[in-house]
């Protein structure tokens, strides 16, 4: 119910939820490197304890530090509010945590960060929750697959490995008749590119380890709610529309309205999952955002260049970026990352396998590792670590077979970034 | 007035000049939101009156409930609405009787005609607004919880002091 913010996104990403420290005046956000948080008496205990007053009680709950970082991520996604947490994974299990009951199923897109489809395929099942895989190029293939049992709708934006963008309108149109919550991981896009909120997604995941840090020093992760789903009307939804025993049979959605999910993440999710982002990640953090727009900026324009390159190079045998004229999601770029294609994208390399081994072996300034959304430019061969899990059909589905190499395009000097990729080419060639 | 976007300084204003608030359909279940809402107001130091007629004598934290806006004792700065918008006419024109300053309908109550009529009496008028939410806002205390507050400041103060 915030009046829509007056503020430019660059503005938001230096300021928001960072007023200066009432006690202090620090003007930076302090890390406020505390476990726990005293109580002025036990009727103050009580009303914390009961959700009844807004207040710090236990550092796995809420953090002043964290907190900040909350609302900034939650400003430049136009959420109502978010729920930090230790990495994006835990983000991912505190959505579906607050949405799901033993035998429900939701849908995801087949085109995902290798380790999602890790986590929704094998370790979700152990709490009873199945997902089916879709493929998202379709849209209508979601409406295809729901079932009474679906709960919700979830994709990438922009699809890790790379180079796939999701019609997030045609997808939350879907999700929206079904009735059913439209979460959309925009971690590889950033609220800079991308603000699926304003394309009708309900809640956002980021893994803030990402782009959003974007340093590669912390690890991070974050549940936007839009704040605009409604929780109680179809009764499908008991986590926060029915009584919580744990609350002496207080209603979350009733009570807190469209800061249901916020407080249920923190209430409930953080508190019974334990994985809270450390206060030292959550400063980290915010540091990283305050520059966001201007390395998005540099990070898409050297992309844009190095995919350009790779286009023409005769070991490669095709790139897959979405900012490139030959790219089958050029469109949709267009129409929902008119700043940039993101810097994250794969391309095949002539000799598959071992020649994907080789470029990645072979390189100086591209270093060798498991990340993206880094300042420094970042090289993996998928098939051969991230994605190694799984079967050879799932590699495929995620555009991670044994020719692919992913590519984080960092800030460095864009000359020299292309003159590494062509050594390292040669040697393989 | 645009009722659907408030400015910061009118919220603000009317939360620094409310001394006492009357709060029709109080609930005695502490478990109710306008049991909340009651118990953080009280804590922000403002003087909270039940209005309920269900509940009429009973005590609700520490303050005796009243059937109706007439029968509070004391003068009212702002009438605080619990109940559906289809009983906010009946109410303004209580809060018109009792001389209330300001009529404040709570998240998903809505009554644009009353809300004209109050006005045309010379009451302020928020609606589909909470006190405790705005109250929070301004502070600076919601955005503990992670929520976005819209509020950005160089300043120190607020234009709310908790
Ligand atoms: C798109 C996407 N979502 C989620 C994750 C998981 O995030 P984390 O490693 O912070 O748990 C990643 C990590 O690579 C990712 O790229």
């Amino acid at each position: 119910m915030t009046d829509k913010s007056k503020f430019g996104f660059e503005t938001r990403s230096v300021h928001a939820g960072a007023a200066p420290d009432p006690t202090t005046g620090a003007r930076a956000v302090p890390i406020y490197q505390t476990t726990a948080y005293v109580f002025d008496d036990v009727d103050h205990a009580a009303s914390l304890f009961n959700l009844q007053t807004y207040g710090y009680i236990y550092s796995r709950l809420t953090n002043p530090t964290v907190a900040a970082l909350e609302e900034r991520v939650a400003s430049l996604e136009g959420g109502r509010g978010a729920t930090g947490c230790a990495s994006g994974h835990a983000a991912q299990m505190l959505a579906f945590f607050a949405l799901m009951e033993p035998g429900d199923e939701f849908l995801a897109a087949k085109r995902l960060y290798g380790g999602s489809i890790t986590q929704f395929g094998r370790s979700f099942q152990k709490f009873g929750w199945n997902v089916r895989f879709i493929d998202s190029d379709d849209p209508e293939n979601f409406r295809r697959a729901l079932t009474p049992k679906c709960k919700a709708i979830f994709v990438e934006s922009l699809a890790n490995p790379g180079g796939v963008v999701t019609d997030l309108e045609a997808v939350s149109a879907i999700a929206r008749e079904a009735g059913i919550p439209f979460i959309v991981d925009n971690t590889m896009a950033s609220p800079y590119l991308c603000r699926p909120i304003e394309w009708g997604a309900d809640i956002v995941i980021h893994s803030t380890t990402k782009f959003l840090s974007g340093h590669g020093n912390s690890m991070g992760g974050m549940m936007v709610d839009s704040g605009r789903f409604d929780w109680t009307r179809s009764g499908r939804y008991p986590s926060l529309s029915e009584p919580e025993p744990a609350y002496h049979g207080l209603r979350f959605h009733e009570t807190f309205g469209d800061l249901a999910l916020t407080v249920h993440g923190h209430a409930l999710g953080l508190r019974d999952l334990g994985a809270a982002m450390a206060p030292l990640n959550a400063f980290l953090t915010l540091t990283g955002t305050e520059t966001l727009a201007l390395r998005m900026e540099r990070h898409c324009a050297n992309a844009q260049k190095v995919a350009e390159f790779l286009e023409g190079h005769p070991a490669v045998a095709w790139v897959s970026y979405a900012g490139l004229k030959s790219s089958p999601y050029r469109a949709l770029a267009a129409k929902y990352l008119p700043r940039g294609a993101g810097s994250v994208f794969t391309f095949g390399v002539k000799g598959g396998y071992e020649a994907g081994v080789k470029l990645v072996e072979g390189c100086e300034l591209f270093s060798h590792l498991a990340n993206i959304g880094d300042t420094r430019s970042l090289i993996i061969h998928p098939a051969s670590t991230t994605h190694r899990q799984l079967s050879d059909e799932q590699r495929a589905a995620a555009g991670a077979g044994p020719d692919v190499v992913r590519l984080s395009i960092g800030i460095e000097s864009v000359d020299d970034i292309i003159a590494d990729l062509d050594q390292a080419l040669q040697k393989g060639a | 007035m645009d009722h659907e976007h408030y400015t910061d300084e009118y919220i603000a204003g009317i939360l620094r000049q409310t001394k006492t608030i009357a709060m029709v359909g109080a609930s005695p279940n502490w478990n109710r939101p306008s049991y909340f809402v009651m118990k953080y107001l009280q804590g922000k130091g403002f003087r909270v009156i039940p209005v309920n007629p269900r509940a009429a004598g009973e005590q609700i934290l520490g303050e005796t409930v009243h059937a109706s806006l007439a029968e509070v004792p004391v003068p009212v700065d702002m009438v605080d609405v619990f109940r559906a918008s289809d009983a906010v006419p009946g109410i303004v024109d209580e809060a018109i009787a009792i001389g209330a300053k300001v009529v404040w309908m709570q998240l998903g109550v809505r009554h644009d005609a009353a809300a004209a009529k109050a006005e045309a009496a010379g009451i302020q008028v928020v609606m589909n607004r909470c006190p405790k939410i705005e109250f929070g806002r301004h502070s600076g205390e919601l955005s503990w919880g992670g929520f976005d507050s819209g509020i950005i400041t160089s300043r120190r103060t607020r234009k709310v002091q908790s």
